[in-house]
Order: structure tokens, then sequence, then C-alpha cells
């Protein structure tokens, strides 16, 4: 351990530092607060907590599955590394680092189940792909049917049209309902935003069984427009709240002026504050829309599933891609699994296509907007923009890679040195 | 230009001191009035859509209610829907869908928390100056959230599933003498653990924006004075974010129970549903209202199908009323942003 003892007492972090506050503009100080021999500390630490594991849950008490194998790793990690530090830099910098490897560990645990996901549909689906998928439907596919037989152009045709359906009716009332929030507001407006928030956790199975008692029912039919009616109840509250975020960002000068010409507030929401938002408009219907492509269980009572091509959407029953994978995998076919496999990749790349050109969108609008660049048709904003009005929170949340909209803390952390209480 | 509409604004602090307010009247062409009647009418169909759904499935789901009893039905762990004699009730998909709520925030609850943590205070903007560590863990957090459910639980069958019946087998092993962890037959897997697990994995990315949201809301001043004083990353965190987050927090947690309350597909596709009691965690079988009505859709004939639109009433009623608080929370919190 004496590499590691050397590591406080070695260097003091503040010195080199401090020599450069003598020129007239001071740069911030920054504190290197994790120091190689730290890097150490904690690879030491968390392959010592394997073995630990491996020996007394591997081999003494039979434990096995890598889920709980991780699981105990994690907790045996953490007291050691606790401990550890304890006996190195005292109890505040335990705590510290305690809590930063738990943050840090909750936030790989984050990400884990999306990687692994994402292998394994990747892993299962794709070998599985071929062509055929794309211009066959199941009709005529049986148990004795070869692996590769059979496809689900059937499926992606009616998710298509009942997915357009729902957009065609849910995103106007949608953006109107965002535009009452942000514009025009009332009485009932804060009690609508609680029910938009509430609405937007409401089981998607409910729309389904809401929309099977009070239309299936009544016409004595499935179809997809059933299924659309249930997925535009699903796309409403996600598409409102996004509208309007977006349409609070849009500066409020350019209402004045719109105003001050003597516009009436149709022709400014029309005319401006809808061109302005265009980009971030998008970007809300495209998340509303990966959303709902990919809701299964409101189909279940609505399109009732399908083997064959049904492409009108008004009419009986309409196969959908979500409804393929939920009702081939658990079928002891290994054709009708395959089918599953492949569907559920071709879902997930249109979910993630729609989800990564809606962030794309939606962070390049965010960012010209701030700046007061925009290149829309819409008016913009020249010079200082207060920043403050954007919130800080939805600034991360709408950028995808860079995180430049993001307003820095402007300080920094020193946890070397001990709490004075 | 046609006057149809005045509104009258007046300042509020008017009368003892300071000159009389000067009365602003607002002249609407009609356009604009038609305008504001057709935005208030979309903003109000979303109360009419959710009164609707209560109401058509009561409609709906009267046969069942009148065959069964409210009570009766509530509380019956049965389920007979054909037969001479039919005897249906969603007690036990009632419990399970408690315990399968209660699994999932156990599950989801601390992740995602270190998680928002880790987004807000920890993760460096960029790491060796190019990869943006923050913007893109956000977006992946909120990929998690649309990643469709059937996903989800094709990935929970066939991965998670066997992953995790090591860990059932030990806590049988260990823990049997507590409740619900004795398994009788070793087979471990469609158990309400691993249901309830993969829809806390499900429920994480929701708790985890909102809390993320409500963490970046903690005021620059009380941060700086914290570590003005000498507060490392910890304290910060336990006496600044931490108290002034609290109420955010719960509406973030309350918004995933709702989400786990109506989970179908995922629930479905891992446990086969047994009725009676749901008094065993660990082994197959088990139960909750929205995989009993993905489950058994289209079996039953007409008092089957009145039977699983009560059960969605009744489903209905309990996440509206948790939504609604944790909408509430939320929305409060938001208010104090803007």
């Amino acid at each position: 351990m004496s590499v590691l003892d050397e590591a406080p007492t070695s260097q003091s972090p503040l010195e080199p530092d401090q020599t450069k506050d003598t020129s007239p503009q001071r740069k911030p100080i920054k504190v290197r607060d994790f120091k190689p021999s730290d890097v150490l500390l904690l690879a030491v630490t968390a392959i010592a907590a394997y073995s630990i594991v491996w020996i007394i849950f591997d081999q003494l008490t039979l434990f096995s599955g890598e889920f709980g194998f991780v699981v105990t790793w994690i907790v045996v990690f953490l007291a050691m590394y606790w401990f550890v530090n304890l006996q190195i830099y005292g109890r505040h910098m335990a705590v510290d680092r305690l809590l930063g490897g738990i943050v840090t560990i909750g936030a790989l645990c984050m990400i884990l189940p999306l990687v692994l996901l994402i292998v394994y549909i990747f892993s299962k689906g794709l070998p599985l792909l071929s062509l055929n998928r794309f211009t066959q439907t199941q009709a005529g596919v049986g148990p004795l049917s070869p692996i590769s037989a059979g496809g689900f152009l059937h499926a992606i045709v009616g998710t298509l049209e009942q997915v357009a359906l729902a957009a065609l009716m849910g995103i106007p009332i949608a953006v109107l309902t965002a535009i009452f929030l942000n514009e025009i507001g009332g009485r009932i407006s804060s009690s609508v935003r609680i029910v938009v928030t509430a609405m937007s956790g409401t089981p998607a199975i409910l729309a389904g069984v809401f929309i099977y008692s009070i239309w299936v029912l009544t016409v004595h039919d499935y179809s997809g427009f059933a299924a659309s009616l249930a997925l535009a109840i699903l796309l409403l509250p996600t598409v409102t709240r996004g509208t309007e975020e977006v349409l609070r960002i849009v500066h409020n000068d350019l209402r004045e002026a719109s105003a001050a010409l003597g516009a009436p507030d149709w022709r400014t929401v029309w005319s401006v504050v809808l061109p302005t938002a265009r980009s971030g408009l998008v970007t809300s219907i495209l998340l509303g829309v990966a959303v709902s492509i990919g809701e299964t269980a409101p189909l279940i009572m609505t399109v009732f599933g399908a083997q064959v091509m049904n492409t009108n959407p008004f009419h009986n029953p309409q196969a959908a891609l979500p409804l393929v994978v939920y009702q081939e995998i658990k079928l002891p076919q290994k054709s009708a699994v395959a089918l599953g496999y492949t569907a559920s990749l071709v879902l997930f790349i249109l979910v993630f296509t729609i989800f990564v050109l809606a962030r794309i969108l939606g962070s390049t609008w965010l960012q010209n907007t701030l700046r007061g660049r925009g290149k829309g048709k819409g008016a913009r904003l020249d010079g200082d923009v207060e920043e403050e009005l954007f919130s800080v929170a939805l600034a991360p949340a709408m950028s995808f890679g860079s995180g430049e909209a993001d307003v820095d803390l402007g300080y920094h952390y020193r946890p070397d040195q001990e709490d004075p209480t | 230009m046609t006057i149809t509409e005045t509104e009258e604004h007046q300042p509020a602090e008017g009368g003892a001191a300071g000159p009389t307010p000067i009365k602003i009247t607002v002249r609407r062409s009609r356009t604009d009035v038609v305008y504001r009647r057709i935005a208030w009418t979309a903003a109000a169909s979303t109360f009419i859509i959710l009164v609707l759904i209560g109401v058509f499935l009561y409609i709906r789901a009267r046969p069942a209610f009148e065959y069964m009893g409210y009570w009766g039905f509530l509380k019956t762990q049965v389920w007979n829907v054909s037969g001479v004699h039919p005897s249906f009730g969603v007690g036990s998909a009632l419990l399970g869908t408690i315990i399968l709520a209660i699994i999932s925030l156990i599950v989801a609850v601390p992740v995602s928390i270190a998680c928002a943590l880790f987004i807000n205070e920890y993760a460096p903007r960029k790491i060796l100056g190019f990869f943006p560590a923050k913007g893109l863990l956000t977006s992946m957090v909120d990929l998690m959230a649309a990643i469709p459910s059937v996903i989800y639980g094709l990935w929970g069958f066939f991965v998670l599933q066997n992953s995790m019946k090591g860990l059932s087998r030990w806590l049988s092993d260990y823990f049997g003498f507590i409740p619900g962890f004795k398994v009788n037959t070793p087979v471990y897997t469609s158990s309400l653990l691993i249901a309830g697990t993969l829809v806390g994995i499900m429920i994480m990315p929701i708790i985890t924006a909102l809390c993320r949201e409500v963490f970046s809301l903690t005021p620059l001043g009380e941060r700086e004075g914290a570590v003005a004083l000498g507060a490392s990353r910890a304290r910060v965190i336990r006496d600044v974010v931490f108290p002034f987050s609290k109420g955010g927090m719960i509406g973030a947690i309350m918004l995933g129970l709702g989400r786990a309350l109506g989970e179908a597909i995922a629930v479905s596709i891992i446990i086969s549903l047994t009725f009676g009691p749901p008094n065993h965690l660990l082994q197959p079988g088990g139960n909750s209202i929205p995989a009993l009505i993905a489950d058994r859709f289209g079996s039953g004939g007409k008092l089957g199908a009145a039977g699983l639109l009560a059960a969605g009433l009744v489903l209905f009623f309990i996440t509206l009323i948790v939504n609604l608080i944790a909408a509430n929370i939320v929305r409060r919190q938001e208010k104090k942003r803007a």
C-alpha cells in the first residue's frame, strides 16, 4: 500500500495553479481531485471485491447467475471502497468517494440494460433478416415451414397506416392544446396541464380497452382505424407537453413585436410563433410518433392482428409490427420465433431512427434559437438573448450529442479539503 | 373588425396609494374569437377523453358488476367466465399488481436517483475534449423511455430471466423463512420477482428524466454557498440538492409508479397467469390487472369481455388517482421553474 500512501502528500493539488493566479485575468482553479493513484486504488478495490464475491458466493454458497453476482459485487465493492478511502483520506473524503461510486454505478446500471437489449436484438434478429421479410406476408406459413419463411409486409403496412391516422387525428388537437396552454391561458389551463400530465401516465392498455368499448363494440368490427384512435389518445399528452415546452422557448419579444404591428392573436401564432418553433415542433411530434409506433397493448383489442395483407384500415382486422412480435415470440415453432425476432429488430430500428432524427432536429433548433440565428423563414432574434429564459433543465434534454446549450455552473468542487463542520 | 368579446384587465394593487389604474379594454376580431374557441375546445377535449374513458368502461362493464356485485368483483380471486356457474374478480390481480409495482419501485428508485445525480452533478460535459458524455447519457435515458415495451418483454423473457434464476434460487435457499420466498418446486422462471425487475427497468428512464429536471432546479446561490463553506460534493447533494427536490422526487417516483401499475405487455410475456392469493414471489405464477386484460382478451364470451372491461375500470381508477397526485406535484415543481 506504499504507493497509495504517498498519494496525498506527494504534491499538493493547489500549488501549481496558485502560482498562475498572479496574472491579472484570473482563471478558475482546477483541482485534480482524481489522481492516477486513485485510479489504481479504484481498480485494485474492484478486483479485490470481485475475488471476494467469487470465492464466497460462487464457491462457498453455490450462488449462481450473472444478475445476483453483479449485485453482490457492487455491494462488496462499495463497502471496500468506502473503507479504503476512510483509511487513507478520512471520513469526509470517504463519504464523498462512496457517493461518487454509488452514483456512477447507478448510471452504469441504467445504461447496461439498454446496451444488453440492443446487442441482443441485433444478434438475434440480424442473422434471420432477409429480403423476403419485407416482401412477403405470413399467409401460408405453418408449423412445418422453414425458419426463413414468411415476412411482415402486412404488418409494416398496417403499422404505418395506423400511426399515420393516429398522427392525423392526435397532432392537431395536441398542438392546439399546447397553443391554448402557452398562448391563451385561462381559468382551465392549470387543470388542463395536470390532466395532460396525468394522461401521459395512463396505461396504454386502457386506451385499447376504451376504444374497444366505445368503437369496436359499437360497430362490431376490428379495424386499423380503431387502433389509430387508441394511438391518438396515447400520442396526445406526449406531443402536448413537448410542444408546450417548445412554445415556451419562443422569445416573448417576437410576440410583442407582432402585436405592436397590429396583428391579431391568431396571426401572431400562425406567422410568428409556429414558424419560429417549427423544428422544435417537429421534434416533439416525432418523439410522440416514436412512442406510439411501439405501443402493443392497445392493438390487441383494436386491430386484433392478421396473417394476411389488409390495406384497408377502416375495415377488418389488420396486422401491426409490435403485435407480430407479441404474438409470435411465445409460439413453439422456430419460424414464428424467427419472425418475432426480425420484426422486433425492424421495430427497434424504426423507433431509433425517428428518435435520433427528432433529437438532431431539436438540438439544432434549440441552439439556433438560443443564439438568435434562425435558419428558417420564421422570425429571428439578434443580439443578446436572455439565457436564463431557457430553462437549464430543458437544454440537455433537447440537445443530442454536444451539450453546448448547457449552462455551466461556473465553479469547481474541492473535495480534497476537509469539511469545516 | 367586429367587437365580439371584451376583457377587462385591472391591476390588483390599485386603490389606496399611487395613481388610479388605467382600464384596459381588449377588443378581439371575429377570427381571433374563433381561434380562441377552437384552442379552448382542443384543451377541453383532454378532460372529455378522460371522462369518456370512465363512463364507457362503466357502461360496458355493468353486466360483470351486476353479476358479481361491486365488492364481490374486487374480492373474488378466481376467473371462471365460462361454464355453468361463472365466478370471477380482480382480487388476485389487484394484489399482484400492487406487489409488482412495489418490486419495480425497489429496483428502479435507487438506480434512477443515482443516475439522475450522475448526469446532473458528476458527468463531465466532454470526456477527452470531444466525447459528449452528459448529452449522450441524457439521450440514452430518453431513448430507453421510447423503446417499445414488447421489446423489453422479449429481452426480459430470453435474457433477464435466465440471469435472474440464480438470484431467485439463492434467495429461496437462504431467505426461505420469509413468507413468499419459499419455493415448493425448484423452478425459478416466470415469477413476480422477474416481472417486477423488468418493469422496474422499464420505469427507470421516466423517473431519471424527471429527477434530473428537478435536481437541475436547485438554486445556484445555495449550491455556491455550500461549496464556499467547504462542503464536498456529497455534502452539497445531501444538504442542498435533496432538501430542495424532495417534492419533485416524490412526484417523479409516483409517475413511475403509475407506469408500473399499468404495464401489460412485458408482464404478460414474463409471468404465467395464475389465480389465487399471490404468495409466491420466486416461483412461476402471479397476476396483474393489465396482464390479465392482455392475456384473456377474446376468450370467455360476453360476460368475460365485460369482466375484463370491469378490471380495466378498476385499473383506470387506481392509475388515475396515482397519476393525478403525481401530476399535481410535478406541475407545482414546474411552476417553480417558470
